[in-house]
């Protein structure tokens, strides 16, 4: 009886302490920044693994989840004889929820998992330690970089999802399934909102990108260093971000959309 | 050389995802709008149905410009339509006639025109007199059942 419940305690402590070493680690990558001359390029490095090579994946994925949305909604909507309103549907799905979160799962899935068996491998091989040793701070030098590149690169990789999905669709529909160009675009002008719901969706993949870089990192420094420990850190890694984007893009939407 | 290519890929990465978010707020939300030439013509409709901002007006079907606001004329108690229209559609003449027209069941409302027999065309600021307003559905209904219980 007292046994459970020590083990129950002690799992909460673990939690709670693991959550403040993720908290310390973040701040501490993040507000012990500027080096001038230096960051900059390491920033770059960072940019080009994360968001460069995520690039091909997500335009292919972008480009058909717009022609598949073009279709659907076409066989959906010319029941109604509605057939215009598909340039809406397109651009409200892809916007407001699709673009940041297939976005947000593809990149923990392409970058994430990448950083964490990255950074777990430089534990395992003490190459974190010896930075300590020559007095680099390993969390300004192999951290920050990561953590920039993150939230650089995710709202720019939404967004053109969004856009290469929207122009799928338009290909589709337009040029395939005869839908009218003029309604197509103006339909969808008259009911995108600027603000309301190209924004929100920037904003969700921000928070989605801070949480996937810092669940990443995270994982990778507290990962057990042995091959069997990185490469439970990396599943970690996904299974987390994954779960957590999933939670997060519906307290976002509740918040951003909840009262229209 | 390395990093150089490096850096130009980023950049182009930086540089497309800045496109893209240009392309999301003129041609999908519409913010500014396209930076083709229009002027601007005024419609009174007795009432506008749900008819809204960047609303397609159109001749024979085919789009001619778009609704760029609609306001409530404090003394005739009419609502006020303008209307871009573009500015090589310079052929609508004075006494053309205007319509809010539905697209589909469920589809959006749009403004369709039509061209009346005069010399004289439609001119930035112009007004058309001849407008029908939009059909709504309950009136229709009220109508019906009027006619039904006098019989």
């Amino acid at each position: 009886m007292l046994d459970t419940l020590a083990i129950t305690g002690r799992l909460c402590i673990e939690k709670l302490a693991g959550f403040g070493r993720a908290t310390f680690v973040l701040l501490h990558a993040l507000l012990v920044w500027p080096q001038p001359g230096n960051s900059i390029p390491l920033i770059v490095k960072q940019l080009y693994s994360v968001g460069v090579k995520s690039l091909l994946i997500i335009v292919v994925s972008g480009l058909f989840i717009g022609m598949v949305l073009g279709l659907q909604g076409y066989t959906i909507l010319v029941d109604f004889a509605s057939e215009d309103a598909v340039g809406q549907m397109v651009a409200l799905s892809l916007v407001r929820e699709l673009a940041p979160v297939v976005t947000a799962l593809l990149f923990a899935g392409r970058a994430g998992s990448a950083l964490t068996a990255e950074i777990g491998l430089m534990k395992a091989t003490e190459q974190l330690a010896s930075l300590e040793m020559i007095g680099v701070d390993p969390l300004r030098r192999i951290v920050a970089p990561r953590l920039w590149a993150g939230f650089i690169s995710m709202p720019l990789l939404s967004m053109i999802f969004a856009i290469v999905g929207i122009y799928g669709g338009a290909v589709v529909s337009i040029d395939w399934l005869g839908v009218y160009s003029g309604s197509f675009w103006s339909v969808m002008q008259s009911s995108v909102d600027f603000y309301d719901d190209v924004l929100n969706g920037v904003i969700k993949s921000l928070v989605f990108g801070f949480v996937i870089t810092w669940i990443a990192v995270y994982q990778g420094l507290e990962s057990v260093p042995t091959s069997e420990g990185i490469s439970q850190a990396t599943t970690r890694t996904v299974v987390y971000s994954s779960l957590m984007v999933l939670a997060l893009d519906f307290v976002l939407t509740a918040l951003m959309f909840g009262n229209i | 050389m390395r990093t150089r290519t490096i850096e130009i890929l980023v950049g182009l990465f930086v540089v497309c995802g800045l496109l893209a978010a240009l392309a999301l707020a003129m041609t999908v939300s519409g913010l500014s709008g396209s930076k083709q030439d229009t002027y601007k013509i005024y419609a009174h409709f007795e009432n506008i149905g749900g008819l809204s901002d960047k609303a397609e007006v159109t001749l024979a079907g085919v789009q001619i410009g778009t609704v760029s606001s609609i306001k409530l004329d404090p003394q005739m108690l009419t609502a006020v339509v303008e209307m871009k229209i573009f500015s090589e559609v310079d052929y609508l003449s004075i006494d053309s006639s205007v319509q809010i027209l539905t697209s589909g069941l469920l589809g959006g409302k749009y403004i369709g025109l039509s061209v009346g027999a005069e010399e004289e065309v439609l001119t930035e600021g112009g007004v058309i007199e001849d407008s029908q307003s939009a059909l709504v559905l309950e009136e229709l209904i009220g109508k019906f059942l009027f006619n039904k219980v006098s019989e």
